[in-house]
């Protein structure tokens, strides 16, 4: 029992920063804008936090400093697309690992460093439900706000005008001009939206996650960009894969640590990756589309919509009026 | 409501789309917009709906100039447009696209829009599922749904940029019906873009007649179709009478062929075509037809049966197989499977001319392009992206690209969205392919064309056929029932 709750806490804690991260992304990506530099930014973030927590002593400026970077690599990324026309993909990865390299760089007098850590609040009442009370309302501010982040995500995107018009621009950009939506300002927006959650990620990981600066948070932004794939652009299915990922990759550690399977770790860390192109596979094959045609007339377009998998068709292009 | 377009002009580089063009449209009227393909009609719609601007010229509404900075400017005047391409959102529901761009509150009130949605629905008897997704609809509902949208945002001028193309003869009567009775009855202005004179014929009191960017001149209807031919392309176009030539060897034996796709069963079809015979393929939109042509080609397997070509079985191989053996296909998605948007014409040639060398021949396809550019009548230049031409020169361009001596020629909508001279010209170039001993199989949803050119004609109803090869048969009323599903 305890056990469950205990493991429960430990993967929504976890996957805190990459659900944060993936959602700051679906919410570029939907408005048509690939900002691939997540990699490289959270890790400048990330130090950042850590650094400007250490100087100043506060941990509202850290995270507000965090923020700042994200937002401002993804200026970067809008910016040089429309306006300078260049590519985002390749703007993105030329910032991913300019921005790692800066963080390495700027970092190296922190290394190490015991980092400040935000204090945890417990929820008062709703701490002593079974196994959920530990689980969910037992951390700190960033993880709770992780939780928030994708109720409010999917409200926003499914029950109000500003979601639809986000979506619209990522999808028909011509058609959402013709509503008299300001298509490329819109994305602005919305990219530094992104951005700033981006940072939040890495604050995330400096501050509670995995307190300091260390050089291991490597590869943790392209999780994070897998996994609004694998979520097909939804916010719940999006928190659903972090979790998958992270859980997988505790029971793979704990499998390590307590020697029940020889196997080398690089193999076991492959494991979720593994899952992910099956299930992957599953979605994009014709499978699903007989099972739809097996459901009932009336849940059909609720399970059409959980099904689909398409990705905003306007992703990575640019819009202009002539 | 009173909208006069004055000198309006607008050049993309060295085109002039629209030269100094003057028109006036008055309330309760509907008008026709004609014009060979290229001929500036988008253009000028696009400028009066605020989609592009106009480089001089201005727009008079009611004796008051405005000046359009983004369509919703120019919904505000209450000028709506239906463009050529659909912009809508298929992911989203019905509801959802409706609501996109109706002013409201930050939490949409899904209720209020769906009623006034069902009302319109209603008036109009059009049947559509709020919540139904867009990418399940077809054309024709697509366009009923973006005509409410516009309506309900108390739209008085309604452009509709060639409406008519890919929607079905009973969704056309309909629409016909709903802007008769919106002109008539509620005193809106309607102008309608369109190819098809018949169509204008019937449903317009007056038509401007646009040539290559500039104003010929406004007839008033009712007149002769040849009136208004004689305007569009200044002299007129007789249909032509084909020499029947002797058929040939047997070119395409498509033995029992059965297959199953997501939408439709495709059952037990049987084909033999010889050299230099015409096959016309009738019927409604995806009722097996592109499954048929795609199989003979190779881009389909079929579940059953057996596809030879020229007497060699080829089922299930490739589509390069098929190349080999003198097929070709020429899908009806012309940017989408046909030619390739952002390459120049000239990059098409160098990608089709044949060649074992490594490195690409650029100056053998610029002399190809320019000769094929002028043989085919082409409006564009070898270093023109191909989506900058108009969408009846992309359709000669993707012939002119075909190679020559094929046995079998397959086409989808061979000329659908042309104007009369272009489609009168690419039958041409078929039939001069069709002398040469070429085998066609074109699929049409033009009965007249269907009737005017096939050497025998398969109906496809629901994924089965029923061939016609008694020429008394061959006449739009009687395929029009077959079509249906009446034996
Ligand atoms: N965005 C663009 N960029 C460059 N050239 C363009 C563009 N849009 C249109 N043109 C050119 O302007 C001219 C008029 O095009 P337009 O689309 O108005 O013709 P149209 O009369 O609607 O033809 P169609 O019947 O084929 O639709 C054509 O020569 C076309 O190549
Ligand atoms: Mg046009």
């Amino acid at each position: 029992m305890d056990a469950l709750a205990s493991t429960l806490r430990g993967i929504v804690r976890a996957a805190a920063p990459i659900v944060i991260a993936a959602q700051g992304e679906l919410i570029t990506e939907r408005a048509g804008v690939i900002n691939l530099s997540l990699d490289g930014s959270i890790m400048l973030a990330a130090m950042t936090a850590h650094v400007v927590a250490r100087t100043t002593g506060s941990l509202v400026q850290a995270v507000l400093a965090a923020m700042a970077v994200g937002a401002a690599v993804a200026f970067v990324v809008v910016f040089s697309s429309i306006a300078l026309r260049l590519n985002q993909v390749a703007v993105g990865f030329v910032l991913t690992i300019l921005c790692a390299d800066l963080a390495i760089f700027l970092g190296k007098p922190h290394f190490n460093q015991p980092g400040r850590e935000i204090p945890t609040v417990p929820i008062p009442i709703l701490e002593d439900i079974p196994i959920l009370g530990p689980a969910l309302f037992r951390h700190n501010i960033l993880i709770y706000f992780s939780l928030i982040l994708v109720v409010v995500l999917t409200l926003y995107l499914y029950r109000t005008r500003w979601g639809l018009t986000l979506r619209s621009i990522g999808e028909q950009p011509a058609a959402a001009f013709v509503r008299g939506t300001p298509v490329n300002p819109l994305r602005y927006v919305y990219t530094l939206v992104g951005g700033s959650l981006v940072g939040l990620a890495g604050a995330t990981y400096s501050l509670s996650v995995k307190l300091g600066w260390k050089e291991d948070l490597a590869g943790e932004g392209w999780i994070a960009l897998a996994i609004v794939i694998f979520g097909l652009w939804m916010p719940w299915r999006v928190m659903l894969g972090a979790y998958l990922i992270v859980g997988l990759r505790s029971i793979a550690i704990n499998l390590q640590d307590s020697n029940t399977i020889d196997l080398p770790a690089q193999i076991i860390n492959m494991l979720p990756w593994f899952l992910m192109i099956v299930t992957l596979l599953i979605a994009t094959s014709g499978v699903l589309h007989r099972l739809e045609r097996f459901t009932p007339e009336r849940f059909r377009p609720t399970v059409h919509r959980f099904l689909r998998a398409a990705p905003p068709r306007a992703m990575g292009t640019t819009f202009e009026k002539h | 409501m009173r909208v006069e377009l004055q000198h309006i002009s607008k050049s993309f580089g060295r085109v002039w789309a629209n030269q100094d063009l003057s028109l006036t449209f008055e309330g309760g009227q509907i008008y026709a917009i004609l014009g060979e393909n290229g001929a500036g009609k988008s253009t000028l719609m696009k400028i009066l709906s605020g989609f592009q601007s106009a480089d001089s010229g201005q727009i008079v509404v009611d004796g008051q100039a405005v000046s359009f900075e983004a369509p919703t400017d120019a919904i505000e005047h209450g000028i709506g447009m239906l463009y050529q391409d659909p912009l809508d959102f298929p992911p989203f529901t019905v509801l959802e696209n409706f609501i996109a761009g109706r002013p409201g509150g930050f939490f949409p009130d899904r209720q209020a829009a769906r009623g006034i949605l069902l009302d319109l629905a209603q008036r109009f008897g059009f049947d559509l599922d709020p919540d139904a997704y867009v990418d399940s609809l077809t054309i024709g509902e697509r366009q009923q749904l973006e005509i409410m949208r516009l309506l309900s945002l108390n739209v008085r001028v309604l452009i509709l940029d060639e409406p008519t193309t890919g929607i079905s003869a009973e969704q056309k009567a309909q629409l016909f019906d709903v802007l008769k009775s919106l002109a008539h009855d509620d005193g809106l202005t309607v102008i309608l873009v369109s190819h098809k004179l018949e169509d204008v014929i019937e449903l317009c009191s007056s038509a401007f007649v646009l040539r290559q960017g500039r104003l010929v001149g406004q007839q008033q209807i009712p007149c002769d179709i040849s009136t208004l031919v004689a305007m569009m392309f200044g002299k007129i176009v007789a249909r032509q009478e084909r020499p029947m030539s002797d058929l040939g060897d047997c070119v395409l034996h498509a033995e029992r062929i059965s297959l199953e796709t997501r939408r439709l069963v495709v059952e037990d079809v049987s084909l033999d075509v010889r050299a230099g015979e015409v096959i016309g393929l009738a019927g409604l939109d995806g009722s097996g037809q592109n499954e048929l042509v795609r199989v003979c080609c190779g881009l389909l397997r079929p579940d059953r049966g057996a596809v030879h070509i020229g007497g060699r079985e080829m089922t299930g191989q490739p589509y390069h197989r098929f190349v080999k053996h003198g097929v070709a296909f020429l899908p009806a998605g012309r940017l989408e499977e046909g030619l390739i948007g952002g390459m120049t014409l000239t990059e098409h040639f160098a990608l089709t001319l044949p060649s074992r060398a490594p490195w690409v021949n650029w100056i053998r396809a610029r002399r190809t392009a320019g000769e094929r550019i002028e043989r085919f009548n082409v409006k564009g230049r070898p270093g023109s992206p191909i989506q900058t031409l108009s969408g009846g020169n992309q359709q000669r361009f993707a012939l002119s690209l075909l190679p020559s001596n094929l046995r079998l020629l397959l086409l989808e909508h061979p000329t659908r969205g042309l104007d009369v001279e272009s489609a009168m010209y690419i039958w041409e170039q078929l039939l001069r392919r069709r002398e040469e001993g070429t085998a066609i199989i074109f699929i049409s949803a033009e009965l007249d064309e269907i009737v005017a050119y096939s050497d025998r004609i398969l109906v496809f109803f629901g994924g089965r056929v029923t061939l016609v090869d008694d020429r008394a048969d061959m006449t739009a009323d009687r395929l029009g029932e077959l079509i249906g599903g009446r034996m």
